[in-house]
């Protein structure tokens, strides 16, 4: 469980966050959603210890991470894992020695275990055939796959993920958010997902934040979002023509 | 203000140096690293480092032929001058300059780009220091195989002589031989190893400097290594200047 509150950012004299609380559960995936230039990825990045908040608190299970030195903060890095927009792979690795990165650093797994742990992660999501390519051979659908099977290696308490859609057709993007709902919930993990496509939001979003002007502007659930009155979130949300469809069939029930 | 920001950056550089020296996570990922390093640095510059100083060698001998020899100069005075410009600065200032522009536009586009593709972000969530993970293989690797290529270098530049004096007839192996024998000090070699090992951490770590904080998208990765070049360049020479005066003296 990750808790956040108070949060507080700015650079030079442009408010980014301002006041943000939140409570992100185990096995839930939680959404950040909001326009570009909202300060999601402000409020990631202060959340994963990337930025420091200029005020607030970032709890995981109980230890602030603000007020924690660089030793510690490196420590309980090793509990996260993370999916990068770009993916964001070694480009001087293959994609098993990318998954088996986190391991040669951090286990103490002989080195056949490591790579049938690695196997194991890249099989998780179905990669496995790809283990031998170098990570430019990949489509964007399936560097963000490699990207989570490194992420899972370590077997993280927290995942966090920075627009994982981004650049990817539907049917690819159903996949990928299909299977961080899946080993959220397999893994019971801390799922913190940072996205503005609205396929995600009704597909996975058992938690979601919405940032408007740097402000927590409503927090519901993909239930919830489709019945809200808050005027800026429907702004929002009716700029997708598929939601505009989803409520209204949703009306005439 | 170019002072200031003088003093900033080299305060950045100085913080930075901090976290490249700290222990490696682990030693065994270290050396695979560093080994690579030497191969990708060291190993792959040996055919500029011959093609260079091989030439370079054959243009000294025939320049000094040219100008220094006379009826009242001795005839080794060539082969003598030859190996005193090899050994003294050739073969380890500059050549050193010529690697700068090589290795060191490589480094910082290297790590340049792993920065703006956010592979260094990655490795920072990780719990990596990556400071430490990505430069210091680099810095040792380099530190450890520039006194070959100061080796190799010296004797391309000597066969270089050799040949434009056996080929073009300007003059006999055997005076080239005694001009190079003449008076040979083995602390000249010692000096130039010594200042070349200085200048593959100037390389390495300047140019690292600027790869790491690179912000932005591609022109930036190639501004940053325009700028390491340059700095690099200019404090080999500074460094060169020091040393040549503390070694020599």
């Amino acid at each position: 469980m990750i808790e956040i509150s108070s949060i507080y950012k700015k650079f030079d004299n442009q408010v980014v966050l301002n006041d943000i609380s939140a409570l992100f559960d185990n096995g839930k995936t939680n959404l950040i959603i909001g326009k570009s230039g909202a300060g999601k990825t402000v409020l990631l990045k202060c959340i994963v210890g990337l930025l420091n908040p200029d005020n607030g608190k970032v709890i995981y299970d109980g230890r602030d991470i603000i007020s924690f030195n660089k030793k510690e903060r490196m420590l309980l890095r090793r509990e996260i894992g993370m999916l990068f927009q770009n993916a964001a792979l070694f480009d001087s690795m293959s994609v098993l020695e990318n998954v088996m990165f986190p391991l040669d650093m951090f286990s103490t797994m002989t080195y056949k275990e490591r790579v049938k742990r690695a196997q194991f992660c890249l099989d998780r999501v179905n990669l496995l055939e790809a283990q031998d390519k170098s990570p430019d051979e990949l489509s964007g659908g399936m560097q963000k796959r490699a990207a989570i099977a490194r992420a899972i290696a370590l077997e993280p308490r927290y995942l966090f993920c920075d627009e994982p859609n981004s650049g990817l057709d539907p049917q690819t993007s159903l996949r990928i958010d299909e299977l961080i709902h899946d080993i959220t919930k397999e893994y019971n993990i801390t799922t913190v997902v940072n996205t503005h496509d609205m396929n995600s939001v009704m597909g996975i979003g058992d938690h979601i934040l919405f940032l408007a002007d740097g402000k927590l502007s409503w927090e519901g659930n993909k239930n919830e979002i489709l019945h809200t009155d808050n005027e800026t979130l429907n702004s929002f949300l009716f700029s997708s023509d598929l939601v505009r469809k989803v409520k209204e069939m949703g009306m005439r029930k | 203000m170019i002072l200031v920001d003088s003093i900033k950056t080299f305060g950045e550089y100085i913080l930075l140096m901090k976290r490249v020296f700290s222990i490696p996570e682990k030693w065994r990922v270290f050396f695979r690293q560093m080994l690579q390093e030497m191969y990708q640095l060291g190993v792959n510059s040996i055919p500029i480092v011959l093609l260079i100083s091989f030439f370079i060698g054959a243009v000294i001998c025939i320049q000094l032929k040219l100008n220094i020899e006379s009826p009242w100069m001795p005839k080794m005075v060539v082969g003598y001058s030859t190996r005193e410009i090899l050994i003294l600065e050739f073969s380890s200032s500059i050549m050193c300059l010529i690697l700068a522009g090589k290795v060191g536009s490589n480094i910082t586009s290297e790590i340049g780009t792993m920065r703006v593709t956010q592979q260094i972000d990655a490795l920072e969530i990780m719990g990596v220091n990556s400071a430490s993970f990505l430069i210091l293989p680099k810095v040792s690797a380099l530190m450890a195989m520039i006194p070959m290529l100061v080796i190799f270098s010296i004797a391309a530049g000597t066969a270089g002589a050799f040949a434009i004096g056996k080929f073009t007839g300007i003059m006999t192996p055997e005076d080239l031989m005694v001009g190079l024998q003449y008076e040979f000090q083995q602390w000249y070699i010692w000096c130039s190893v010594i200042k070349s090992v200085a200048f593959a951490f100037i390389i390495t770590s300047v140019s690292s400097f600027y790869g790491y904080r690179v912000s932005g998208g591609s022109l930036e990765v190639g501004k940053a290594s325009t700028n390491a070049v340059v700095s690099c360049s200019a404090l080999i020479l500074f460094a060169d200047m020091i040393l040549t005066q503390l070694l020599m003296q």
